[in-house]
């Protein structure tokens, strides 16, 4: 099996930094720490494991647990097909991640994406800022504190 | 508050918007360029103009209530977001989907690529002079949609494919309107064959234009038909087959260069591709187990309800085919018989206890589908590329989180690059050949 294979393998690599490893509904799944995370996905991108696409990134606020955020990578190898998905944990007081847009060039949209809706900071990010929304927005949507039909106060006409 | 690109640039340079409403923008981007007479120094994308907050909804609806707004995505091939959306959720249930409703979701699927694809390529022709294509092309395409609209009962916000099967069976005489689609289309594309892919005009604005190589079109996440303009092998149907892909015979065109005019081919050739599976599925799919003839006949409903009060109705009842879940006698062909995922028959529902609990148990908050605890990510390959669905689920009736996987995401980050250093009128065909599709970029 060759997902079982990256795992053995990882945990070789980076002891203490892999939090945990589960398979779920056929997904792997894998939490690291959040200090490591760039190191661990460098290290995937390379060869043998050829995980070359970023397929996706998101995020997912566990509200009124501890640490609340966790960020979601989906990577993707295309010469070894096969799919990961990187997990790792981040606290409301400390709402900062290493950014992976020197490894991908999606990742810049991506980020911002989850900034936007999120408020997580990137950090090395060359252009941190909202995508879909817009300059003025109060708050991040896609939060579990964000009522779904909350008003937002009208901005002044821009110059 | 500026922008990156009113920082970075210079005061002799024009700064100008093309955008977000330009009717080659296609409704909703908007893009700043800093140019040196016609030539573009720096440009920036911004997106976001379309953005409804699909995901923020999902959160706040049940499983089933959320399909109708999967439609509103990619608005030229709703089918497949139908597909994705359908699957992902019935990867969490493990549900077996009969042979029948797969060949229908695969007929239904293929049928909207091709119109996705025509739509892109019509666009794009019309934008750069080629009006005939664009008619010619929308001409293909109401074939395709007749069929649609003939089984689904809509165009464009189908709702379809549900989880467990199919909504309805397809039309009794859909085989020879298929026909008919399938014929049509294959002279619409020779003709613009003929009138494109050697045109000099055409090829002008198209060739070694916006050529993106395969490391940079895999660094940026793209898929579907523009990452295999590259020339990288790689389509979810073959990579992770799912329905009966695996069955079906078909090819994978390629590109070589990876510009305007690959763009262009792959599609082309990817809709006979797509002719050629639907040929395949219409001769594999197994027997309906309805007849048209039974539908007209049988007693009125309210003379049906008043029967079933004394005793057990036996006979059928006259239902509109319109009506969800009218389709009794077909449910075995097209939808699983696990009564949890789908909604009764009509006619159980207003006849027999079990039916009305049943469809209570279907519909009230807090029942229904609930999904296992745990997260999942599925993706089929859409119109424009891989089209994934990540969904976790708390054990509820609503999902806990909803994220949409959008090709168009992927491939218009990379529009920056594309056009850098090309002339304004290089943008248009450029822009056309990627599909970009609000509704899905934007979500």
């Amino acid at each position: 099996m060759e997902e079982k294979k990256i795992l053995e393998e990882l945990n070789e690599k980076f002891p203490q930094k892999i939090r945990e490893t589960s398979k779920l509904f056929g997904d792997v799944a894998i939490v690291i720490e959040r200090e490591s995370l760039f190191e661990i996905v460098a290290f995937l991108k390379n060869k043998p494991y050829e995980c070359n696409m970023l397929l996706d990134l998101t995020c997912v606020d566990y509200k009124g647990q501890e640490p609340r955020f966790e960020i979601v990578y989906h990577l993707f190898s295309v010469p070894n097909n096969h799919r990961l998905r990187i997990k790792t944990q981040l606290s409301e007081k400390d709402l900062i991640i290493d950014s992976l847009t020197s490894l991908w060039r999606n990742a810049n949209w991506l980020e911002r994406e989850v900034f936007d809706m999120f408020g997580v900071h990137f950090k090395g990010h060359p252009d941190l800022r909202r995508i879909f929304m817009y300059d003025g927005f109060e708050g991040y949507p896609l939060r579990k504190d964000y009522p779904l039909r909350k008003r937002q106060p009208r901005i002044p006409l821009r110059k | 508050m500026s922008t990156r690109i009113q920082k970075e640039a210079k005061k002799e340079n024009l700064l100008i918007n093309m955008g977000p409403s330009h009717p080659a923008m296609h409704g909703t981007i908007r893009i700043m360029l800093e140019l040196d007479g016609e030539k573009i120094l720096n440009s920036e994308v911004e997106v976001g103009y379309l953005h409804r907050g699909f995901e923020k909804i999902c959160e706040n609806r049940t499983y089933f209530n959320l399909l109708p707004y999967t439609d509103r995505m990619n608005y030229v091939s709703p089918l497949i977001n139908n597909l994705a959306y359908v699957m992902t959720i019935e990867k969490m249930l493990g549900v077996d989907v009969p042979e029948r409703a797969q060949h229908i979701r695969v007929i239904m699927g293929e049928l909207s690529r091709i119109a996705d694809h025509l739509t892109c390529i019509a666009a794009m022709a019309m934008e750069c002079g080629a009006f005939t294509v664009f008619l010619y092309k929308i001409k293909a395409r109401e074939f395709i949609w007749d069929v649609i609209e003939e089984t689904t009962g809509a165009r464009m916000t189908t709702s379809y494919i549900r989880i467990g099967g199919v909504k309805s069976d397809l039309h009794p005489d859909y085989e020879s309107q298929l026909k008919t689609a399938i014929k049509e289309t294959r002279k619409v594309l020779e003709d613009v064959d003929g009138l494109l892919s050697k045109n000099k005009i055409f090829l002008n604005r198209t060739k070694d234009i916006a050529v993106v190589t395969p490391e940079e079109a895999v660094s940026f996440g793209w898929t579907g038909p523009c990452l295999r303009s590259t020339g990288v092998y790689y389509d979810v149907r073959k990579a992770h087959p799912y329905l009966v892909y695996k069955n079906l015979d078909f090819e994978i065109p390629l590109g070589e260069r990876g510009d305007n005019f690959d763009r262009y081919y792959v599609r082309m050739k990817e809709m006979e591709q797509s002719l050629r599976i639907i040929e395949q599925s219409m001769e594999k799919i197994p027997k309906s187990s309805s007849s048209a003839s039974l539908m007209a006949k049988g007693i009125e409903p309210a003379e049906a309800i008043k029967a079933s009060r004394k005793k057990k109705t036996e006979e059928r009842i006259k239902l509109s085919s319109n009506l969800e879940g009218s389709e009794k006698d077909a449910y075995k062909g097209i939808l699983t018989d696990d009564k949890r995922y789908i909604i009764p028959p009509k006619e159980d529902t207003y006849t027999s206890i079990e039916g009305i609990i049943n469809h209570f148990k279907f519909f009230m908050k807090g029942h229904g589908i609930r999904p296992p605890k745990g997260e999942v990510y599925f993706s089929v390959e859409g119109g424009n590329g891989e089209l994934g669905f990540y969904i976790v689920s708390d054990g509820t009736d609503r999902p806990y989180r909803l994220h949409l996987r959008a090709p168009c995401f992927h491939i218009v980050s990379a529009l920056e690059k594309m056009i850098h250093g090309h002339y304004v009128a290089d943008i248009i065909p450029s822009f056309g050949s990627l599909n970009m599709i609000g509704g899905e970029l934007d979500r």
